[in-house]
């Protein structure tokens, strides 16, 4: 009770004694842990290199500028294999997420004790991992190549479309599954007439925004081997040659800006 | 043409909805079932197709045994019976041909339904319907277009899209206004006997019940309490159904108990007044 | 709307064909125009995707040890890389996480339209997408030229991204609270803090609270990349492990690194019932 009493007046305080303390108490802990996790995490700084790095980054700027323009001719095929690769994976990832979602989704799964939890791991695994290091496993598996950040993008997109989609078919009004159910149609027309004209426009905005996430992915898979204009940002950094560094970049970030807004546009459209 | 034999229902949670139902309704008759809500109309009607399946008890259709029958009989038996909702249960963002057509997914190939292809003898059949329900200029809009009278049609050219033999009809009413309400139950029921097509109308408004069933089936709690012609349908059928002085045993229902007897007092006021 | 007596609708003309209207372009050449040219994009994009057959063949093996190092991870042979890699990336995930978040709150509050002067909102929507355009990846690279490498450098770019993340969604969140309520405190005679602490915070808390448990596990997903680059954290040692193929001790950092996910997911439902 928030209210006491002192010498006959209430008094009003916004929590009880207790439940300031729980507070207290839990802030003061967060404070703790996060002081103690920062030394241990800094325990092997060099803390010289640290107060060195204004310096390393004047340093830094002024090899960097001005960009290399020239270096841009070198950099249009690159950025097609990564805009290949970013679509043929959001591709390759929306044909095993759908069915994944299906299995995933509790209205639709054939089997709630079976086929279910396989599919929500296979999500699971998929959210965890980063592009990245999928592309890591990939390139050491089959070598380096556009192949293997295609199936890296693929594989990571599984878990992005396929959650956001078993949880839209989770949403779906169940009154006009019903209703086509009672005309006497086999399962795979209640999918086609009654749950797919429901989350289509969620499928596709689910789409094209991953497709929007997987440019930027896919514009650092090369770093690793993977393909795309990443391979060559790997090569100037290896080089130390920083005035093309920025170049890459500035092509990136034009790429991103692009992606987005095509990809914001489309969803529009959409809905 | 539909015989019920002691129909049973009970919920995994244990509710019983149903007790021991039985009726039959013959070729041609229209049957209006009106009970207070929770006495398990819509459970009744879904026993019936197996919406819902039913714990005990027979339902049969002319002589084939629908409880009997395995998954795919199960959807041949379905298409015999067509079936209209309450909120309409149109698929909100298909066109109205395609949701009329949809009556015939238990007649053609998955592969006819996928590519939109029905034979044309199905399309001309739903331009017949959407003519006679008076939507043939609403064709190609998608159902969320439509206002509610309009979508109700189409849950009808729907229904009957199917060549149904039995009509299940699951409160058509109760999310529209009173004027189309009306229009609504007398186009239900005029197809029905133009077509000689027995129905089954859940309902809860009394009065519209009264205008257009030839029979009236009361539930309370899960058990059939009165089945007669609508002139029956005294102050006293209407106590044994909506038990309006027994607040006690009905108190879940109690509100909507008391708002169904005021319409109801009000109704027949408003009647008497309009005979003198 | 005529609900047409019987006999008065015309009888539909047989044979008229339907053709369901297209989903998504209704303009015929326009639809052709983006479907055909999507077509040959991806003939075109397919076609310039050179595949080594035989190095992937070669690489079937390798996959194959992989899976079975998935069947039997090797926690121990690696286990202080493995226990360094993990403090590391624990660590950077919540100093980052709780860094991030107090250095968004006055940002994010900058960048709302609806409370913040014009210069303000300008300066910290332009932090906000510098902080977002960039990948981690890239702005980890940066930050390891400048600061050396180890995990310090990742706590940097991870509180980086953390701060464009979270002010965006923060400022749309203020930006789409109820304005009434800060109307009232404002005509309490509030002042601009007041205003701030009664009228907006508890609209907003509830959110920040679940985003910055959001946040937290992005954070850990992305320290375990950022080690490739030499920013600390597990990917530093995924990366020995691979560049070692010891697939084995790859396989249980990755099923660590799964398990950790999932329980943070858990744990931060959980959370997120018991504060509302």
């Amino acid at each position: 009770m928030p209210v006491s009493h002192l010498a006959d007046r209430p008094i009003w305080t916004r929590r009880t004694t207790r439940q300031q303390f729980a507070a207290y108490a839990g802030w003061l802990a967060l404070v703790a842990l996060t002081i103690f996790a920062f030394q241990v995490m800094t325990r092997d700084t060099i803390w010289f290199f640290v107060q060195d790095a204004p310096r390393q980054a004047g340093d830094l700027l002024d090899r960097a500028w001005p960009p290399r323009w020239s270096y841009l001719d070198r950099l249009w095929a690159p950025l097609w294999d990564t805009l290949n690769i970013a679509t043929l994976g959001t591709l390759l990832g929306i044909l095993i997420a759908v069915p994944v979602a299906f299995l995933a989704a509790r209205n639709t799964t054939p089997s709630l004790a079976f086929a279910r939890p396989i599919a929500l791991l296979i999500i699971v695994a998929s959210r965890s991992i980063n592009s990245l290091i999928w592309a890591l496993l990939l390139v050491a598996i089959i070598g380096p190549g556009l192949l293997a950040g295609i199936i890296a993008i693929g594989l990571r997109s599984i878990g992005f479309i396929g959650k956001l989609l078993y949880e839209a078919i989770e949403e779906i009004d169940e009154s006009q599954v019903e209703a086509v159910k009672a005309t006497g149609a086999r399962g795979s027309q209640v999918i086609d007439y009654a749950i797919v004209p429901q989350i289509l426009p969620t499928f596709a905005g689910i789409s094209v925004f991953r497709w929007d996430i997987n440019i930027r992915e896919s514009a650092v898979l090369g770093l690793v081997g993977a393909g795309g204009i990443g391979v060559q940002l790997n090569s100037s950094l290896a080089r130390l040659a920083w005035s093309e560094v920025t170049v890459i970049f500035i092509v990136i970030l034009a790429t991103v800006v692009v992606s987005e807004w095509v990809s914001a546009k489309v969803r529009g459209a959409i809905i | 043409m539909l015989r019920v034999e002691a129909l049973t229902k009970r919920y995994k949670t244990g509710d019983k909805a149903l007790t021991d139902v039985s009726f039959d309704v013959p070729s041609g008759q229209v049957v209006g079932l009106i009970g207070p809500s929770g006495a398990g109309k819509s459970t009744l009607i879904r026993c019936v197709n197996r919406l819902v399946e039913p714990s005990s008890g027979k339902v049969f259709l002319g002589d084939r045994e629908i409880t009997r029958v395995g998954r795919g009989e199960l959807r041949r038996v379905r298409r015999r019976i067509g079936m209209i909702f309450q909120e309409y249960a149109l698929v909100e963002r298909l066109t109205v041909m395609e949701n009329v057509l949809s009556g015939r997914l238990g007649y053609v190939p998955f592969w006819r339904s996928f590519l939109r292809r029905f034979p044309q003898g199905d399309v001309d059949k739903a331009f017949a319907l959407l003519d006679r329900v008076g939507l043939s200029d609403h064709v190609d809009k998608r159902a969320d277009a439509l206002s509610g009278g309009q979508r109700q049609r189409v849950g009808i050219a729907r229904a009957l899209e199917q060549d149904p033999e039995l009509l299940l009809v699951d409160e058509p009413t109760a999310s529209l206004d009173p004027k189309t309400s009306r229009q609504i139950m007398r186009l239900i029921c005029e197809i029905c006997r133009e077509r000689g097509l027995p129905a089954i109308i859940n309902i809860h408004d009394v009065l519209l019940a009264k205008m257009f069933v030839d029979r009236i089936v009361g539930l309370r709690a899960g058990r059939i309490v009165f089945d007669g012609p609508p002139d029956a349908l005294d102050e006293e059928a209407l106590t044994a159904i909506y038990g309006s002085e027994d607040w006690n045993a009905m108190r879940k229902e109690a509100d909507e108990t008391a708002k169904d007897a005021a319409e109801a007092a009000d109704f027949e006021a408003r009647a008497q007044a309009g005979a003198a | 709307m005529s609900a047409s007596a019987p006999g008065a609708s015309a009888p539909a003309a047989r044979g008229r064909r339907w053709k369901r209207p297209p989903i998504f372009i209704q303009r015929g050449w326009l639809r052709l125009v983006v479907y055909g040219g999507f077509v040959l994009y991806l003939a075109l994009a397919i076609s310039t995707v050179e595949v080594n057959w035989s190095r992937v063949a070669e690489g079937m093996e390798r996959g194959w040890r992989f899976v079975q190092g998935f069947l039997t991870p090797d926690f121990t042979s690696r286990s202080t890389d493995i226990v360094k890699g993990f403090v590391e990336s624990l660590t950077m995930t919540l100093t980052s996480t709780v860094a991030g978040v107090i250095l968004s709150i006055p940002i994010g509050v900058g960048a709302a339209r609806n409370i913040a002067p014009l210069p303000v909102y300008a300066v910290c929507r332009a932090i906000v997408a510098v902080s977002r355009s960039f990948q981690e990846i890239i702005i980890a690279i940066l930050f390891v030229a400048m600061f050396g490498f180890g995990p310090f450098a990742g706590f940097l770019t991870l509180t980086f991204a953390t701060i464009g993340f979270m002010a965006k969604l923060l400022a749309e969140d203020i930006e789409d609270i109820d304005e009434g309520q800060a109307e009232a405190m404002r005509a309490t005679g509030a002042s601009w803090w007041q205003v701030l602490n009664w009228g907006i915070q508890p609209q907003v808390l509830p959110r920040l609270v679940g985003l910055s448990m959001y946040r937290l596990d992005i954070n850990f997903r992305e320290s375990a990349v950022i080690g490739i680059v030499g920013a600390g954290g597990i990917g530093a040692t995924l990366n020995v492990a691979m560049d070692r193929y010891e697939y084995d001790t790859a396989a249980a950092v990755l099923l660590l690194i799964i398990l950790i996910v999932m329980a943070a997911e858990y744990s931060s439902s959980w959370l997120r019932k018991r504060i509302q």
